[in-house]
């Protein structure tokens, strides 16, 4: 896969209203959040602070009520295979096998099905599904179906790739596992990654940069920038510098925590 | 649990489905012989309670009798291939239709509004009152006939495919649109898809009410048909007939339906494996 240089990302004084009439709500309050090209950041904070709102801005999915949003300096139209979304679970098409799913980027862009397949194949490998191609998405287990997911999307070679607690329904080791994994092929394609957590462990792990978001409004309460040097093996988790990392955004949390909006962050609920 | 313990235990579990499975059997073919015994009594005695009168009700031998005299005559093809056309027709403009227009209502709102409110106010009409209307609006009575069966497999395909576009989970839809799904192609490879195991069941119901539709059209315009091969044995007093005739309506519906979800399995290949375990 060849290496993407692009996928700078500028959030200048967004506000977003989500709901309607009496229910209307500020689900984002001026967020301006800016990402390098290539870099990794992790959207970090409690259920109903708008992480996953801002996510659903970027894919596409939602428009914002003020402020705006560009992607390489272009204003965000849609949905498109260059913002590639990865949703918690169950958004494989069930009716498609393994490697029909992984193909269905490449197949709306008019690729030859041999091609296409030649493509995927090598990306099933690399995600560790080789042998896997002809298995409908409910033969396969919780952690195989993000990897699947996470081929679907990276075949479009996305400039940004889009992740909503990725991790969040699998079991403690399968999901250290797949941060291990997801690390592992970025390495490789290297392109931008807006991962959204409420999993400090997670987000420390994986991140060049942790955005700390606090609810109601959501808005960008604290930004630290993650230190340690790639490739990164799970044992950093213990290192002292990591759990000082890991206690200051405990503090910025805190006064959060109590606070939990109903489902909020739903970011198709408008789109 | 070692591995013998878990074979004396599948056998276990063998031994027993089956001896539940038989007495299944049993149970269920006893109802069955029951009715019919009951049915043989009735007839014999020539029961009479007043408000029922089984006197001119042939008994099981005497339809087993013109069963075998319909099977001999050279009329049982004509009759049963009128009606499979009839019902051929009906069902796949039904099927064309409801599905096209369930996928459009249910997806596209403009479509909803348009097309829902004029389906809706028809919806509560039962096909058979239509008959009447329909003689005189087709010269051809082939043509009302096909009608009849029509409207009656219509609104079951197409309650069943809206529903089943409602149903569909809208992370689907947005994921094939982050992956650049546009326009007609995500009816194509999400929508028809994923509301295909509600189209196949309103396919089903569908074929059920094309029969009960076309057997009450045949009564009444038709010259070949099961229905009227029913209707005529009542009118020339060949009351045996009646049941014969009852009872192929009653296996051609089975029939048909089962054939329905059989192609609608074979063409969802991903429910089979669910349901197949891993």
């Amino acid at each position: 896969m060849s290496e993407v240089h692009s996928g700078s990302v500028r959030i200048d004084g967004v506000q977003v209203l989500l709901g309607e009439g009496a229910r209307r709500f500020e689900a984002l309050n001026q967020v301006s959040l800016s990402v390098q090209a290539g870099e990794f950041v992790c959207l970090l904070g409690p259920s109903g602070c708008g992480k996953s709102t801002l996510l659903g801005l970027l894919a596409g999915h939602l428009k914002p009520s003020q402020g705006r949003v560009t992607v390489d300096n272009e204003a965000i139209n849609g949905p498109a295979p260059d913002r590639g979304l990865v949703f918690q679970q169950h958004t494989l098409f069930p009716w498609k096998t393994v490697l029909d799913n992984v193909t269905f980027g490449l197949k709306m862009k008019g690729l030859a099905k041999a091609e296409r397949n030649r493509l995927a194949l090598d990306l099933l490998a690399q995600v560790g599904l080789r042998g896997f191609e002809q298995a409908y998405p409910s033969q396969l287990s919780g952690g195989m179906q993000q990897r699947v997911e996470i081929a679907r999307v990276l075949i479009n070679q996305p400039r940004l790739l889009l992740m909503d607690e990725p991790f969040g329904a699998l079991d403690a080791q399968t999901r250290l596992s797949m941060q291990s994994l997801l690390l592992e092929v970025w390495s490789r394609i290297r392109t931008t990654v807006v991962f959204v957590t409420h999993d400090i462990d997670e987000a420390l792990f994986l991140a060049d940069r942790v955005v700390v978001m606090s609810a109601r409004p959501g808005r960008i309460v604290e930004q630290l920038t993650v230190p340690f040097a790639r490739p990164r093996r799970l044992d950093i988790t213990t290192d002292p510098a990591f759990v000082a990392l890991k206690r200051q955004c405990l503090q910025v949390l805190h006064p959060a925590e109590g606070i939990e909006l109903p489902e909020s962050e739903q970011l198709i609920a408008a789109g | 649990m070692t591995s013998s313990a878990l074979t004396v235990a599948v056998r276990f579990g063998t031994q027993r489905v089956f001896k539940r499975l038989s007495l299944r059997t049993v149970r269920q073919g006893g109802a069955i012989l029951c009715c019919l015994l009951l049915w043989q009594w009735g007839t014999a005695v020539n029961l009479d309670l007043g408000f029922l009168n089984l006197a001119y009700i042939p008994g099981p031998m005497e339809v087993l009798e013109a069963g075998k005299a319909l099977l001999a005559s050279p009329k049982l093809g004509a009759h049963v291939s009128n009606s499979l056309t009839r019902i051929f027709f009906g069902f796949a403009a039904a099927s064309v239709l409801g599905v096209a227009l369930g996928l459009l209502i249910g997806r596209l709102r403009w479509a909803e509004e348009v097309l829902l409110p004029p389906l809706e106010l028809v919806r509560p009409i039962p096909a058979v009152a239509w008959i009447p209307l329909a003689i005189l609006m087709f010269p051809s009575s082939e043509v009302s006939m096909v009608f009849i069966t029509f409207i009656g497999a219509l609104f079951p395909i197409l309650l069943n495919t809206i529903h089943g576009v409602a149903g569909i989970d809208q992370r689907l839809v947005a994921s094939a649109r982050s992956l650049g799904c546009r326009g007609w192609t995500l009816f194509v490879e999400v929508i028809l898809p994923g509301a295909a195991p509600s189209i196949v069941t309103g396919l089903a119901i569908g074929m059920g009410t094309c029969w009960f539709c076309l057997v009450s059209a045949e009564m009444i315009s038709g010259q070949f048909g099961i229905g009227y091969y029913t209707w005529e044995s009542y009118t020339i007093q060949e009351y045996s007939g009646i049941v014969v005739g009852m009872l192929v309506i009653g296996l051609f519906g089975m029939l048909s339906s089962v054939l329905v979800r059989w192609l609608g399995e074979r063409c969802m290949p991903w429910l089979r494996v669910q349901r197949g375990g891993k």
